[in-house]
């Protein structure tokens, strides 16, 4: 979308814009880290969008008889103590786990990129409130924010999504910022201005288009982190409530029968874990490939979730 | 070098002021009242009343902050609504916990992070790097609740050999502190080393293509000479900043390991808070975490100004 923009604009930049892009495609493809982790995000999709009729089970079809039955032909993960499908179960989070990312770091991305825009464009006092803004969300360690912010709103999915897309908009409106003032004085943008160009124009087909690539890549693994946090939150108990599936409730709920049927707590982390390094691996592949001299933002970030 | 202390000092209390207004509003953004939340179904109208009194909750706004963060500075976070016991005091019992799954998670993750980092820029895509990086990238990626449960079953439950979770106070039983507190810091401390295993290795390869190892080199050095003196010295500098970050991280962002292992630290005290809706409790808790975080980040800024003299503020 953004190359098409910059090429119908016809911008300095426009024809490398395109070519760029089908480039790091290439190098992404190229990489067979990314292939796996591409390959499980793809399996993760079709879970969230066909889960229901895949599941061979309901997700909250209980059968006392059967249950903490170990993994059979029948139960290919077992079943929990309620005697519910596991792989149902696990099939059915992953709607949760990719629903509660995608909006999280929606929310994120769109207010972090605003204000990073705004605050690098404008600079001055504008920037200067809007970055100590910033900076006091940022004092506060990521999980503990997004355990305030439940506190106020109560628990739930919905409000998960709230916590956290306000955990991560200050590493967006910082990474974006920072590139803004890189190419804020840049000839084309100067030479754009001169011609007459307003601020939306300037800032819409000038500036966005070439601060993209670490927003990218900052996507890719904010989607990582956002899942992590989500699971961490619904093992608190404070995100997704029961009987709905969510992996991190799962596990939680799983941990008391651990000794007896280790299968409730081990699927849904294992697909926690390989969901959430498929994004990593995604996020690395895609920062070679667009922004080889920008350090890892988990480096330079120097924190988890 | 003053200038810049002083700037970076002053930037701090900024932020602070900025924080203790985001915690102060805690309370207040909670939909309804939130005594009568706390209180729940143990209501009575003269414990109401003294709660809120005593929360200075009847003032206006203005003047409960300046109530409030005034009492701060002093030490005075007030009492918590469940147990009507002074929150400074419930944050100091449970200090020594933190602060023993902190520091010891902080040794299991250099432990593994220099080892690893050096080795796989050194020997930069070998089988040995190749396997660094796949363990960190794992370990960046595992949800740590999941990797103490993991923990639990095969330690605790199935060879029996570390007690499952809990804490003891090194004053009380030296050994039995260090067993309780194997599990939770290695739990923490991989997720940790992994990611300063990362900074390790690209600061050292950073500091490798320096002209100042060429040099070392061509000079007739060897190589391991060139590493220790030159690159080592070199590259560990930015390291300092990750392993203090990621201090802060572990000093106020514990609580699902600590929820996991049942450690009475500071996290599971906000959690608790959480869960009770004991706001007090709550606030304190995360005013103190935001100031360990502040004065972390403080430290940290400036000792790398004072550890490389190349940096001019």
């Amino acid at each position: 979308m953004a190359a098409a923009d910059t090429t119908e604009a016809g911008a300095p930049v426009a024809p490398a814009a395109t070519s760029r892009w089908r480039e790091t495609l290439g190098i992404v493809a190229g990489n067979r880290l990314a292939l796996f982790g591409m390959f499980v995000l793809g399996l993760l999709i079709v879970a969230a969008l066909l889960g229901p009729r895949l599941a061979p089970y309901g997700y909250n079809e209980i059968n006392i008889t059967d249950r903490l039955q170990g993994p059979s032909a029948t139960h290919v993960f077992g079943t929990d103590d309620l005697g519910r499908d596991v792989f149902s179960r696990v099939l059915l989070g992953a709607r949760v786990s990719l629903l509660v990312g995608f909006v999280a770091v929606g929310i994120s991305l769109t207010a972090g990129t605003l204000l990073g825009l705004i605050a690098g464009f404008y600079g001055g006092r504008l920037d200067d409130l809007i970055m100590r803004l910033m900076d006091v969300l940022f004092a506060f360690p990521a999980m503990l924010m997004a355990i305030a912010v439940l506190a106020i709103l109560g628990p739930g999915t919905v409000n998960a999504m709230v916590a956290i897309g306000i955990v991560y908009t200050p590493i967006f409106a910082r990474v974006t910022r920072a590139s803004v003032l890189s190419v804020r004085e840049e000839v084309h943008v100067r030479a754009a201005r001169s011609i007459g160009a307003g601020d939306v124009r300037l800032l819409g087909l000038h500036i966005l288009p070439n601060v993209l690539a670490p927003i990218i890549v900052q996507t890719s693994v904010s989607l990582a982190f956002a899942i992590l946090s989500e699971a961490a939150l619904s093992f608190l108990g404070l995100g997704t409530q029961p009987p709905n599936p969510s992996w991190g409730r799962m596990l939680s709920e799983g941990r008391g029968f651990i000794q007896q049927a280790w299968w409730i707590a081990v699927f849904p982390g294992l697909a926690i874990f390989l969901v959430v390094l498929s994004f990593n691996v995604l996020g690395d592949a895609l920062r070679d490939a667009l922004d080889p001299r920008q350090k890892s933002v988990i480096e330079s970030r120097g924190m988890k979730a | 070098m003053g200038g810049y202390v002083a700037r970076r000092l002053l930037q701090a209390i900024g932020v602070l002021v900025g924080v203790s207004v985001v915690v102060f509003a805690i309370i207040h953004l909670v939909p309804g009242d939130p005594v009568r939340l706390a209180l729940g179904t143990r209501f009575d109208q003269g414990t109401y009343d003294a709660l809120r009194e005593r929360a200075g909750l009847n003032q206006p706004l203005l003047v409960q902050y300046f109530n409030w963060a005034g009492s701060a500075l002093t030490g005075d976070l007030g009492v918590s609504f469940r147990s009507g016991r002074p929150v400074t005091g419930l944050i100091l019992e449970r200090l020594p916990a933190t602060l023993s799954l902190a520091g010891g998670a902080i040794v299991v993750a250099l432990a593994i992070a220099i080892p690893f980092g050096i080795i796989s820029a050194i020997r930069q895509g070998s089988v040995l790097d190749y396997a660094a990086t796949a363990f960190s990238q794992a370990g960046i990626s595992i949800p740590d609740f999941w990797m103490g449960i993991l923990f639990i079953l095969f330690f605790a439950l199935r060879l029996d050999v570390l007690p499952p979770s809990g804490y003891v106070s090194i004053l009380e039983s030296p050994w039995q502190w260090f067993t309780h507190l194997i599990m939770p810091a290695v739990t923490v401390g991989v997720v940790s080393g992994s990611i300063i295993t990362r900074f390790v290795r690209s600061s050292m390869l950073e500091a490798l293509g320096e002209d100042f190892t060429r040099t070392a080199r061509s000079k007739g050095l060897r190589e391991r000479l060139v590493v220790r003196r030159h690159v080592l010295r070199n590259a560990l500098i930015p390291v300092i900043t990750i392993t203090g970050l990621q201090l802060a991280y572990l000093l106020s962002g514990l609580i699902v390991v600590e929820q996991v292992f049942a450690w009475p630290g500071l996290g599971l005290l906000a959690l608790d808070a959480v869960q009770a809706r004991d706001f007090p409790v709550l606030q304190g808790a995360v005013l103190l975490f935001a100031l360990f975080f502040l004065l972390v980040n403080l430290l940290v800024d400036l000792l790398y100004a004072f550890l490389d003299p190349r940096i001019r503020y």
